[in-house]
């Protein structure tokens, strides 16, 4: 049998996810991990009476601190098993990805195990981000000056 | 021992399995063969400190029964054909290493189980060893830490992923003289590397099916019988898409396998209850089913006549970021009583 024929019969035989469902999953999680991010926020302008800028970098920060510490008692994952992408893409997403390796490999030791193995997930998203900001940096140069 | 035409030997002197033991996890022990292992840890690192060490536990546990039940000493058994899934087969490395067994490890990925009987089948036929003992393992937790992502990471597994078993398996080999009625080797069917250009590393029962339709096509031209000859087809972790594609394949060929043909890893897990997705897969996989439950099926003789085909996907995780297929290989043996 030929390997474009026995690709095509693996595929059919193969049962893909259910795209509406997951999306829909992931529209709620993701959302919900949204509107505590803001009930954070408010929380910090209106009742502490923090100045937004700095709101919003504590916001930032808790949601990083919820996603360790739930990885850390092992719930971050089943709650991404049902939100998919919604618990992947925001910042919590990151603060799992750094996180899960770094309990993972402490068995290996603290310099050689847990440190490098932290980014093993995270890295690409550290190298492409960094390089997405020096594009994005040159565009906005270029942009601002043909405007003045 | 016998060549039968292009591939298929004959075990000429009996080979017979005169011990055999599982070794299982929590998950394996709740699943729909539960009743059948004896042996299990809820304790997912079996009394260690690490995964690793947890895998070579199962192996230890699992060889010192079979060697404790046998009635033999280590002195009475010529060699150990063991594998793992690991980097440098670790998990039987260190089983064996406080052992005076002379050692060979094995790795055909989760074949790796019927891989190491066909050598020992061989060694005790060809007159080199009266015993030998052959022991393969899996572990969930360690097989993800090194093929796939850290535990707690929210990762998604697509419906196609298969999960590996947390378990070993062990038998003891022999040319059988002091033991009567026991399962046997009968004839060994060695695999050949097949890749049919699968490279997506969660659908590893679509990788060997390939494979599997090769062997049993071989086997069966070879030996001049057809799947109605056999009280049971068992291959080792195909899972549920690997299945379908071997039924079908196998079909177009002349061969019905719609009635007496199942897998391993979809006979260990309750896929729906138990999460497992496509179904279980590993060294462990093979090793467990077919020491926990089809050799003692076959003590009862519940099956007289069994063809056994461990499958395994010869992956690297590296080979395939450089954007290379899976190939897969298929070992399988008749056992009878």
């Amino acid at each position: 049998m030929q390997k474009e024929e026995y690709s095509k019969l693996s595929e059919k035989k193969t049962k893909n996810s259910d795209c509406i469902k997951d999306v829909t999953k992931a529209f709620a999680v993701g959302g919900l991990i949204c509107v505590i991010g803001q009930a954070l926020f408010n929380l910090y302008t209106q009742i502490f009476i923090i100045d937004e800028q700095t709101a919003r970098i504590l916001e930032s920060v808790s949601l990083v601190f919820l996603s360790a510490l739930f990885t850390g008692v092992g719930l971050y994952d089943s709650i991404a098993k049902i939100g998919g992408a919604g618990t992947l893409v925001p910042i919590t997403g990151f603060a799992n990805a750094v996180v899960s390796p770094a309990m993972e490999f402490k068995a290996e030791g603290l310099v050689l195990g847990m440190a490098p193995k932290m980014f093993i997930i995270a890295g690409p998203v550290i190298v492409f981000g960094t390089a997405a900001s020096v594009v994005y940096g040159v565009i906005y140069y270029i942009v601002t000056m043909c405007m003045t | 021992m016998k060549k039968i035409s292009t591939g298929t030997y004959k075990i000429e002197s009996p080979v017979k399995f005169l011990e055999y033991c599982a070794v299982v996890g929590q998950k394996e022990k709740e699943g729909p063969l539960g009743d059948y292992f004896t042996n299990y840890s809820a304790d997912e690192y079996f009394g260690q400190e690490t995964f690793e060490k947890a895998e070579t536990q199962m192996q230890k546990e699992a060889m010192d029964h079979v060697i404790k039940k046998s009635g033999f000493t280590e002195k009475d058994i010529d060699f150990i054909f063991a594998g793992d899934l690991l980097n440098q087969c670790v998990s039987s490395n260190y089983c064996v290493r406080d052992r005076s067994m002379q050692f060979f490890g094995l790795y055909g990925a989760c074949s790796t189980m019927v891989e190491a009987i066909i050598l020992s089948s061989m060694v005790i036929d060809g007159g080199f060893a009266r015993r030998t003992i052959a022991i393969t393992s899996s572990h969930f937790c360690s097989a993800e830490r090194q093929f796939r992502f850290p535990l707690e990471y929210g990762s998604q597994r697509p419906p196609s992923s298969q999960w590996t078993v947390t378990g070993a398996g062990c038998v003891l080999l022999g040319d059988g003289i002091m033991r009567e009625e026991v399962p046997f080797v009968d004839k060994v069917c060695p695999g050949k590397v097949v890749d049919m250009g699968i490279t997506d590393i969660n659908n590893m029962g679509a990788a060997m099916a390939g494979a599997a339709v090769d062997t049993l096509k071989r086997y069966f031209e070879d030996t001049e019988t057809t799947p109605e000859d056999y009280d049971l087809i068992l291959s080792g972790d195909l899972g549920k898409i690997g299945h379908k594609i071997v039924i079908e394949l196998m079909g177009k060929d002349g061969y019905d396998m719609t009635n007496n043909y199942d897998d391993c890893g979809k006979l260990i897990f309750d896929a729906e209850k138990q999460d497992t997705h496509s179904g279980g897969s590993g060294c462990g996989c093979a090793a467990s089913v077919l020491t926990g439950y089809l050799l003692p099926e076959m003590q009862k003789k519940t099956f007289k006549n069994v063809l056994f085909m461990a499958t395994g996907a010869l992956m690297s995780p590296i080979l395939n970021q450089q954007k290379e297929s899976i190939p897969g290989i298929a070992h399988l043996i008749n056992i009878k009583i």
